[in-house]
């Protein structure tokens, strides 16, 4: 499959393109961060003019923004992102370092749950169209979809760690216990919209001309399902992932911050509200490298499963 | 006893508008060996007849009568007998190859797997004999060809490919729906001549659904033509061409045009459209366009069965 | 046999053709029986209007007013006996009017962003789509690029930046969603300029004008209405995130995210004080849901999900 060479020219072609949306991120994130009013140091006591313009020139912000902009740009391609403005003692690498860990953990597993369980739920219901089962499915389905994660995340919490006690209420010490009610609610407003997207998806696929002529072909059902339907219908799917995941991390800065986790999503946050330019600016540019490295996987994956899409680049 | 036997067949489809029927009961029959055409206009009930027979009907339709294959009645059976009969005794050429084929297979693996399921063949094997196969049909480099996916083809291409699928398992009866529909004249040809090669090859039964009667002239033994879901007349090919019986073969006989005719006659078309299948008039159904209806048409006709086999569905040369 | 159609235009030959009874119903007829049968959307439409008349005229019925609060019943849980039939916040305020009063916000915002979002994605959508070629593939480029990134992100460093005025939300929050609704309407945009009817309209000497009201607008229409009812839902939520985290509208106004915020805080001593805005909220986004899934399937049968 490799040594195809539709493949191959679909791959690069795709990995030129992710460089324009790396570079995107980061000269938005940065202009964006810096045009705010108030800087750093304002919510410090009010420092005396020759500290606060030694701090100034040790940020390197006595410089025109242009300047710094490139000086930034130049740091970052050796990855050096510099020290946080708030946590004096601690450079961002340090600081991500120690928060990417959890909140990939928390991440990766809610994906994974997600997509397993939405397919699961998403083909069970197709199988059994307009049947109680599709019906239950899907209502819950809808439901998932509908409730905010901030509004489930605290009922949870309160029926399972407060009232019933069998999960802690939040915190993170990478015990299993302390990781289900976090990746479990992120995972949910995902699962349920795989779920819709699959069956509707199953559903398409199973009415399709090719379904009826593998029948015709005297193959058993399960096969029929399993060889011919299962690609075609995961299809969407596996597109899904790409936005899904910038979605959840968008939903993880929620729930770290009702199950108080020591993620990057909280430090995102605390280093908006505080401007600390360095800090925020590392982040973004590492979740943007995260979607954009994820996004071209499954780019890889999905043409791996429709054939069409390496062609159609050839032609 | 016939290879096929089909009795009173009847098709129909719910839908929110009420009960639609496709096919009304249908009777007939094909020998080992012989090839039948299925004839008539779009929604004439042709491709819903097969797919009854397939067990391949929609989820909102329904079949009743018989279908006896050697014998055994295939409407009666579940999909998991069906399946030991299609794709191995009986196969099915469909009508559009870009959507019958799966376009995200190789079609190495869609040939390969009828016969490694129903003949117990490994996967080497398979292969090679899928390759014959294509070969068989025509189509040139056929090793390489497997390999690729449906897309990568041309429409004549897809079209042998699919007829190659339904030949692998040399079937005892293959059903061709339309297979040279979309193609242009010359790989028609192509393909009608290689289904009578093999058909002669191996005595297999073809039941051909065309509305091309050129193609049916020529590949034929025996002609079934069909409106609104019935049988208006069936007899030998020589006898559909030189006597038809039926006002509707007549008309359709003379809406095409003929080398043997003079070359400015114009070509007649029959006035009026099919009947709506929700709303069937009572009487003969082709009353309304019929140049020969008289009253005794508000009946349904009788089914006039002479000596020479050559029965149609007509009050005309009834005497009372 | 009588020939009526229509059209004028087909009389005359319609006896040639034989064509005999043509009154059929139009797309809309049928997109609206079918709406009407889909249960599910007919009764989350009518939750809706409850809705909207609850959180209009509600807190003028109600004897308490959002900010007033009662001393003597601080946290107090729903009952009849205070008067407070939703119970009260930590400070002694009525949860129900307070409810009713973020549904307005809540609501308003989901409007007004949906509309930026209406505005910005058909018109981009649509000059890609018109114009094709070179046009439309570097503006899809940038459609992808924005769609790969994280949003949220960058909605929060505005919020953080520019402060939390109202206008901003409306416009960031409408900002996330237009690139859906770009997409979709190019694509209509695209097949549309290329079908047959339209061609066909070109070569019976139609004008361009009258081609994009009378071909191209109604086909839009339909395609529109549905994202529009799908964004309502998806802006509603993400001003509660925003509102959620302390991003969102300034107090005294409040939306249902504030309130579950709030809520949230205090669930473990007065629950109703988060469970009451949940409901609203998830009812809301629920029936918007089933709404525009119900008028998804009205409209376009075969796009079913």
């Amino acid at each position: 499959m490799i040594r195809d060479t539709g493949m191959a020219r679909h791959v690069i072609r795709r990995l030129l393109s992710l460089l324009p949306t790396l570079f995107m991120l980061i000269t938005v994130a940065f202009f964006l961060m810096r045009a705010a009013p108030g800087g750093p140091f304002d919510s410090e006591k009010l420092l005396p003019p020759e500290i606060e313009a030694n701090l100034e020139a040790k940020y390197h912000m006595d410089e025109s923004l242009l300047q710094q902009y490139f000086r930034y740009l130049s740091q970052i391609a050796v990855l050096d992102f510099g020290p946080s403005i708030q946590y004096k003692d601690w450079t961002v690498n340090e600081l991500i370092g120690q928060a990417m860990p959890v909140s990939l953990t928390i991440g990766l597993s809610a994906m994974v749950l997600a997509f397993l369980f939405g397919t699961l739920f998403g083909i069970t219901a197709a199988l059994r169209q307009n049947t109680r089962t599709d019906y239950i499915l899907m209502g819950v389905g809808m439901l998932g979809i509908s409730i905010p994660n901030f509004v489930i995340a605290p009922i949870l919490i309160l029926l399972l760690a407060v009232y019933a006690g069998w999960l802690p209420a939040g915190g993170w010490d990478w015990s299993i216990a302390s990781m289900v009610l976090p990746v479990v609610t992120l995972s949910l407003p995902v699962t349920a919209y795989i779920a819709r997207l699959t069956r509707g998806s199953m559903i398409e696929v199973m009415h399709s001309n090719f379904i009826r002529s593998a029948r015709a072909k005297g193959l058993p059902e399960s096969v029929v399902i399993r060889r011919h339907a299962l690609r075609p219908a995961l299809a969407p799917v596996i597109s899904f992932l790409g936005p899904a995941t910038a979605g959840m991390i968008s939903g993880s800065v929620i729930i770290e911050r009702i199950f108080s986790i020591p993620g990057l999503g909280s430090y995102f946050v605390q280093g908006a509200l505080n401007r600390d330019y360095s800090l925020v600016m590392g982040i973004v540019i590492f979740y943007g490298v995260l979607i954009i490295v994820l996004n071209f996987l499954v780019d890889l994956i999905y043409a791996w499963l429709n054939p069409r899409v390496r062609y159609d680049d050839k032609n | 006893m016939a290879l096929l036997e089909v009795k009173d067949l009847d098709v129909g489809f719910d839908t929110p508008e009420g009960e639609v029927h496709a096919v009304n009961r249908l009777n007939f029959s094909v020998e080992a060996g012989e090839t039948l055409a299925l004839v008539g206009e779009s929604g004439s009930g042709k491709t819903q007849t097969v797919m009854a027979i397939l067990g391949l009907l929609a989820e909102n339709g329904h079949a009743s009568g018989q279908a006896f294959f050697k014998g055994k009645d295939l409407l009666r059976m579940s999909p998991s007998e069906l399946n030991l009969h299609r794709g191995s005794e009986i196969a099915m050429i469909f009508q559009d190859p870009m959507t019958s084929l799966n376009p995200y297979l190789r079609i190495e693996k869609q040939m390969i797997e009828v016969a490694m399921h129903h003949q117990g063949l490994k996967k080497a094997e398979a292969v090679a004999h899928a390759v014959e196969v294509l070969r068989a049909v025509r189509i040139p480099d056929p090793e390489r060809i497997i390999r690729q996916y449906p897309h990568e083809f041309s429409g004549g291409m897809r079209q042998k490919v699919m007829v190659a699928m339904g030949l692998l398992s040399e079937p005892e009866l293959l059903i061709a729906d339309e297979p040279t529909a979309a193609l242009d004249v010359t790989v028609q040809t192509q393909i009608t001549h290689l289904m009578s090669a093999l058909q002669k090859k191996s005595n297999t039964a073809i039941i051909l659904i065309s509305h091309d009667l050129g193609i049916v002239a020529g590949a034929c033994d025996r002609v079934l033509v069909m409106y609104a879901g019935e049988a208006v007349e069936c007899g030998t090919v020589e006898q559909i061409y030189y006597e038809p019986k039926h006002p509707y073969t007549q008309g359709l006989l003379n809406s095409v045009p003929r080398l043997d005719q003079a070359t400015e006659r114009e070509l007649e078309t029959i006035p009026g459209n099919p009947p709506n299948p929700l709303t069937l008039p009572d009487g003969c159904k082709f009353r309304d366009r019929c140049p020969q209806a008289f009253d005794a048409c508000s009946e349904p006709p009788p089914m006039q069965v002479g000596g020479d086999r050559h029965p149609f569905r007509c009050w005309l040369g009834v005497s009372k | 046999m009588t020939i009526k159609t229509d059209n004028p235009a087909v009389d005359p030959f319609a006896a040639a053709m034989g064509v005999v009874d043509i009154k059929g119903r139009s797309p809309w007829e049928d997109a609206w029986h079918r709406l009407l049968k889909n249960r599910a959307a007919v009764y989350s439409a009518f939750i809706m209007v409850v809705m909207l008349l609850l959180v209009i005229f509600g807190p003028m019925l109600i004897s308490w007013e959002s900010d007033f609060t009662d001393w003597d019943n601080t946290s107090s849980p729903p009952s009849f006996s205070t008067g407070h039939w939703f119970g009260t916040d930590a400070v002694g305020r009525d949860i129900l009017v307070r409810t009713l009063e973020g549904g307005r916000i809540s609501l308003m915002v989901g409007l007004v962003a949906t509309i930026v979002s209406l505005v910005i994605g058909v018109s981009y959508g649509a000059i890609a789509g018109y114009f094709g070629g070179a046009a439309d593939r570097i503006m899809m480029r940038i459609v992808d690029i924005i769609y790969a990134l994280p949003f949220m992100f960058f909605v929060i460093m505005l919020m953080v930046v520019f402060g939390r005025n109202i206008l901003l939300i409306f416009a960031a929050i409408g900002a996330i969603n237009w690139l859906d609704m770009a997409r979709i309407v190019r694509g209509q945009t695209l097949s549309l300029k290329n079908t047959e009817f339209v061609e066909a309209a070109r070569a019976c000497g139609v004008s361009d004008w009258d081609i994009i009201r009378r071909h191209i607008t109604p086909n839009l229409l339909g395609v529109v209405i549905v994202y529009v009812t799908l964004t309502i839902p998806q802006v509603i939520l993400a001003e509660s995130f925003l509102s959620f985290l302390g991003l969102g509208v300034q107090e005294p106004m409040s939306s249902w995210g504030a309130l579950v915020s709030d809520g949230a805080q205090d669930m473990e001593s007065a629950p109703w004080t988060l469970i009451v805005p949940s409901v609203f909220l998830t009812v809301t986004l629920y029936c918007f849901n089933y709404i525009g899934d119900g008028l998804r399937d009205a409209l376009d049968p075969k796009d079913r999900v």
